[in-house]
């Protein structure tokens, strides 16, 4: 394999294991303030006692999204210095910004929020907690206001090859932004929402009949009721902003080869891109047209338009249908959920069953959803500035090669130990007798 | 010397160069004593490691948080010599980074796992600090000799490495004289007795290898009239040396008085350890090979960067300020679980 591959792999092992920390801190920040508000207002102790358990696992998962995110920093240099050398004038700040205001912040206030409990007044400790949900948010905004303006450039000139920037509102507001972030402050959500209630299924379904459980269970499933369907409108209309921005994307998502009037929805098929066509296309007609172009009969252009400058077609079109096919299962779950709740108060053991093998379900979509957008943007590193095979580093094949096989032995025992601990965790706060609150 | 090379250019480029030196020295400094106390955890029991663990456990995160604004700025301001730097240094700077890997999900794992597997993150904790220890300072040995490679090159760099590695161990052993008490205090003294005199032998190797790299390092310390003016810090750096010979004798005394001090003349040598090191390569932001004037990004975003910067700061200062003072006094009862 030559290098450029290789660092790709090694850029997509480093980001694909990266992202399954943030995306889990961001959404559990605000579930701990939730608990520590519903606590200042109840003075019922289940809520600190969910605010303990839920912080010991914000905080591993913490420190595993910050030991993987010290890692994509130096990728950067290491890696793909074609990239800063083009668009650092862009990136640079964006990625500045994001350690000045959103990366001292948490650290500091994880600190005092995990050790200081018992240190600062209650008002305080709640507000460490709000800086560090707020925070992660901050991180999140700039590092998707960087990638969506690797995706939809806006308000840059290029001089002498290199980009400089023109309106750093028009770069930060980039025409992608605002559906990007929407979409992944809500994926964090679910990811948050299903993982959360999976642990505390586990539980009661280990026998732990504590209040909390059944209360936070109850608040998961409410919370993954409003933002799953939620979700997929906020995706459609994603989607539509593809169509007008990164046409060749939206093609491979729907494997679309000619352009079409009409096009079908496509269910199944195995594209070829060396016939460029479909084997065994199954779809239902027009309504692809429908959802992309809010007309049964609105034109789609395909694939054909774009030889040469289009996407790997399969990878995009099969991670847009797992991405998919969860959010649905994930729709369908929590109305579920929602229904036991309301009728009966509680789920009963089957579903406390289902809810534990969707315990990593935002994992899978949020993964896919990156793929979708990441895989669908090439042969762009920068869509229409900058190639990916222009910006990787001319490195022997060798050292890319030691350092992917490491990277990947040292994130299975990592992802396998943070699995294992869990529910180590989850069996551990069973045993033992909920904290002591200081009134 | 050429004094048009420190001052031509972009002005934006020497503010942009400072304030990554201000990084990496504050890193030094802070990620130094946490990696210290990591690399010192492996030999003492479970009761004293878990205080030691405890004693840096609020902090660490944002004291790592330095590096990646000292390396995020050298990308942001200096696209080209971050390139340099770390393509040429591949395999150290992919090596440190499994080090800090390891170390930091230590810091929750080693509480957060069964019983019969916490010995094993304690033993992950201690290799990652070490490890990020020793690549940091070889790093920083191979970017002074401009990564000349050749024997005394790699020695220069290997010793470098262990230097590193005793200034780390004396800063944290100095930051448990601070948070330590009792008997766990008193050993900190020994160590940090033990590390002090380590670092003088790292610093005479290291020393004594330069000039078989390259004679620039002498030519600049020796000529006239910097020497003058140089001969001062090698004179304090003894006279600091001694003095904390002197302290660490007397130590611990009635009361806790001067617990402080051992930190205060640690990151006292730090800072003039860290100006002569920068004063051996300056103007140059990569040894021998780029200038910092000719490296730098296009000044509109090194703009934007700045005025940011100097919003965030004073809250940065402010908070970081405010943590020390919470968690101020001794840590043996820190913990959340």
């Amino acid at each position: 394999m030559d290098a450029f591959l290789l660092s790709r792999l090694q850029f997509a092992a480093n980001i694909s294991f990266h992202i399954l920390f943030p995306t889990i801190t961001i959404a559990l920040g605000w579930l701990l303030l939730f608990f520590k508000l519903r606590f200042a207002r109840s003075r019922d102790p289940k809520w600190m006692e969910l605010y303990f358990y839920f912080t010991k696992v914000f905080a591993l998962t913490f420190s595993l999204g910050v030991v993987t995110g010290v890692t994509m920093s130096f990728q950067f240099g290491t890696n793909w210095p074609g990239y800063m050398n083009t668009v650092g004038n862009i990136a640079g700040p964006l990625l500045a910004y994001e350690v000045l205001t959103a990366f001292f912040l948490e650290a500091t206030f994880l600190g005092v929020m995990l050790y200081g409990f018992r240190r600062v007044p209650g008002w305080f400790h709640t507000l460490a907690t709000f800086l560090v949900a707020g925070g992660t948010t901050f991180s999140a905004f700039w590092i998707v206001a960087l990638d969506s303006w690797m995706q939809t450039p806006a308000g840059y000139t290029m001089i002498d090859g290199v980009a400089h920037a023109e309106s750093w509102w028009a770069i930060v507001m980039n025409p992608s932004m605002p559906y990007r972030i929407t979409h992944t402050l809500l994926s964090s959500g679910l990811t948050v929402a299903f993982l959360a209630a999976g642990l505390l299924a586990y539980r009661q379904l280990k026998g732990d009949t504590r209040p909390a459980v059944k209360s936070g269970l109850s608040c998961c499933l409410v919370l993954a009721f409003v933002l799953a369907p939620l979700q997929a409108i906020v995706g459609d209309f994603h989607g539509t902003n593809t169509r007008d921005h990164q046409p060749a994307k939206l093609a491979a998502m729907e494997a679309l080869w000619e352009t079409t009037e009409g096009a079908p929805l496509t269910l199944f098929a195995l594209p070829d891109e060396d016939a460029r066509e479909n084997h065994f296309e199954v779809g239902i007609p027009k309504l692809g047209s429908l959802i992309a172009t809010r007309d049964l009969n609105g034109k789609i252009l395909g694939l054909n338009e774009f030889e040469g400058l289009h996407p790997p077609v399969a990878p995009v079109f099969w991670s847009f249908r797992v991405m998919v096919g969860v959010g649905t299962l994930m729709i369908a779950v929590a109305s579920i959920g929602t229904y036991f709740l309301a009728r009966r108060g509680g789920q009963p053991k089957w579903f406390l069953k289902v809810l534990l093998r969707m315990t990593f379900s935002g994992w899978v979509a949020t993964l896919a959803g990156w793929y979708v957008t990441e895989i669908g943007r090439q042969p762009w590193l920068v869509y229409g500035v900058l190639k990916t095979e222009d910006a990787v580093a001319d490195l022997p094949p060798s050292h890319v090669g030691i350092t992917l096989t490491a990277y990947l032995i040292i994130y299975l025992a990592l992802g396998v130990a943070y699995v294992g601990s869990l529910f180590y965790l989850a069996r551990k706060a069973m045993e033992e007798a909920p904290q002591q609150i200081p009134a | 010397m050429n004094f048009d090379l420190l001052t031509q250019g972009e002005p934006l480029a020497f503010i942009f160069a400072f304030l990554i030196g201000l990084s990496m020295l504050l890193y030094a400094i802070l990620d130094g004593y946490d990696l210290g106390v990591g690399m010192l955890s492996t030999i003492v029991d479970d009761a004293d490691r878990d205080r030691m663990i405890a004693s840096i456990g609020p902090f660490w995160d944002a004291n790592e948080t330095w590096l990646v604004l000292g390396v995020g700025l050298l990308l942001v301001a200096f696209p080209a010599a971050h390139g340099i730097v770390l393509t040429s240094l591949y395999f150290p700077v992919a090596i440190m980074l499994f080090g800090l890997i390891f170390r930091g999900v230590s810091f929750d794992f080693r509480r957060k796992v069964p019983l019969k597997r916490q010995a094993a993150w304690n033993r992950n904790f201690f290799i990652g600090s070490l490890v990020v220890a020793l690549s940091q300072g070889y790093m920083v040995g191979r970017f002074m000799v401009g990564f000349k490679e050749g024997l005394f090159g790699q020695l220069f760099a290997c010793f470098f490495g262990l230097l590193v590695v005793a200034g780390y161990l004396l800063m944290g052993a100095c930051w448990l004289i601070l948070k330590a008490e009792g008997p766990l205090q008193k050993r900190a003294v020994g160590w940090a007795r033990i590390a002090i005199w380590a670092m003088v032998v790292g610093a005479i190797l290291s020393s004594l290898t330069a000039p078989f790299v390259d004679t620039r390092i002498y030519d600049r310390m020796f000529s006239f009239p910097e020497i003058t003016l140089l001969l001062a810090m090698p004179v304090i750096s003894i006279m600091l040396t001694l003095f904390m010979h002197f302290i660490l004798k007397k130590l611990p005394m009635e009361n806790d008085r001067l617990a402080w001090m051992p930190l205060a003349i640690s990151i006292a040598i730090f800072v003039l350890g860290f100006l002569g090191l920068v004063y051996s390569f300056y103007p140059y932001i990569i040894p021998g090979q780029l200038l910092i004037a000719e490296a730098a990004a296009a000044p509109e975003s090194l703009k934007v960067i700045l005025i940011g910067t100097a919003i965030v700061f004073p809250f940065l200062i402010g908070y970081t300020a405010l943590a020390y003072w919470i968690f101020k006094g001794k840590a043996s009862d820190l913990s959340y679980d």
